[in-house]
């Protein structure tokens, strides 16, 4: 057992050129491509929760436009439905305003004809009667004589 | 066995270095301790070599078994230093990284059988043979008189020259001039025992290892034919040197990993203010 100065010596210098060359040409390699490493763990992990994220976000803008879509259609619909009662109700009132117009002029057709009948039945009576008078007064009446009091009474009937 | 055959001559024949030069005292001023330099730079060349192809081929994409590995080593040490010291790591992480695997490599030649590399060296006639750098002190204070000179560069650094020498006259006990005496005798015995405690930590429990390595190897040699007492002892040998490599997994990561944090917390230390 002993020690050696001079191996001492040479133990250092070894010792110092080994810790150059780790400090040189070992360590900084090693060290960059962890950090390089650990940077891109970091990066992707932030990418990652960014598009978490935005996914989230998109799903609920989905959802709102979704639903403002039904609250939409729902206010098309009640509004079309509205409209179609409307019409039918104005197609109803349209077609009972020409019913009644149609019965009216029914009507009025009804009794222009009435009275057409009915003048050319009092004509007829007129006419009758005259001629029944004819018959009986041939003689004593003359016809341009009384021609207005037989007027008169074919108007009386 | 090399040496003379007796357990004493093993082990004393174990524990020498193959050396350059002829002194023989503990402190050798004219001697190289090659088996070590050996080791412990072809370790560090090995070491340097697998980062080196880590760190061409290195990608921030998926990486491959060896980039993982020594990724999670970087990260390691990286964290360890980040933890202890607050300042450029520039510098800092990279020595953290090379002390720590640098010195496992030496505490893992304990775990290679004890006779290998000798009877091996034996054969191209290299007389002694010892593979652990960090049973050898010349490698563990290498170490930490390296880190010694970091302590008083980061102190200086981080302090400057006055803020350091103040430090020194007047911490821990205060600025009165009588307790100047007092901060300085702690203060140098607290920067001594630094690089004092690093080295002889990581030494002692290594050399321990060796010994205790070699002990068990001693228990076959006994061996004088097929009989009860030479097979107990070779089973002997085969449980007590697989229990101690066992335990030795968890003594040579320990002894690193507190070398390097050591390492680190003196240098932090040493770096702030207080």
């Amino acid at each position: 057992m002993g020690i050696s100065i001079p191996s001492v010596l040479g133990q250092m210098i070894v010792f110092l050129l080994f810790v150059m060359f780790t400090m040189k040409y070992v360590w900084p390699p090693i060290m960059k491509a962890m950090e390089e490493r650990e940077a891109k763990i970091r990066d992707g992990l932030a990418a990652a929760e960014k598009g978490k994220a935005a996914l989230a976000e998109a799903s609920s803008k989905s959802d709102e436009e979704l639903k403002a879509a039904r609250t939409q259609a729902q206010d098309i619909i009640a509004a079309a439905n509205k409209q179609a009662t409307q019409l039918v109700e104005k197609a109803k009132g349209d077609a009972t305003a020409e019913q009644q117009r149609i019965i009216a002029s029914g009507h009025a057709e009804v009794e222009q004809m009435a009275a057409q009948a009915r003048d050319a039945l009092r004509k007829q009576v007129a006419d009758l009667a005259v001629s029944g008078a004819e018959q009986i007064l041939k003689r004593e009446v003359d016809a341009k004589a009384h021609a207005e009091i037989l007027d008169r009474l074919a108007a009386r009937i | 066995m090399a040496g003379d055959n007796t357990a004493a001559g093993y082990v004393t024949h174990h524990l020498e270095h193959l050396k350059a030069g002829s002194e023989n005292g503990f402190i050798r001023f004219d001697t190289w301790h090659l088996d070590t330099l050996f080791f412990s730079t072809v370790l560090g060349l090995l070491m340097l070599t697998v980062f080196r192809i880590v760190a061409v081929r290195a990608t921030s994409g998926v990486p491959g078994k060896l980039q993982s590995f020594v990724e999670v080593l970087v990260g390691f040490v990286d964290d360890s230093v980040k933890g202890s010291f607050h300042g450029n790591r520039g510098f800092v992480a990279p020595m953290a990284l090379t002390i720590f695997a640098w010195v496992f490599l030496w505490n893992v030649m304990d775990l290679i059988p004890v006779d290998l590399f000798p009877i091996l060296g034996q054969l191209i006639g290299l007389e002694y043979m010892r593979v652990v750098p960090s049973a050898d002190m010349s490698a563990t204070f290498a170490l930490s008189i390296s880190v010694f000179i970091l302590i008083l560069i980061y102190s200086i650094k981080g302090k400057g020259v006055g803020g350091f020498a103040k430090e020194y006259l007047t911490h821990p006990f205060g600025k009165n001039p009588l307790l100047i005496p007092a901060n300085l005798i702690i203060n140098t015995v607290e920067l001594l025992a630094k690089p004092l405690s690093l080295a002889l930590r990581l030494f002692g429990n290594l050399y321990a290892g060796e010994l205790i390595f070699i002990l068990i190897a001693l228990l076959g040699m006994t061996w004088t034919g097929f009989n009860v007492m030479s097979l107990g002892l070779f089973f002997g040998q085969l449980v007590a040197g697989f229990g101690w490599a066992v335990f030795h997994i968890l003594v040579v990561t320990l002894q690193a990993f507190i070398f390097m944090t050591l390492t680190i917390v003196y240098l932090g230390m040493a770096h702030e203010h207080h």
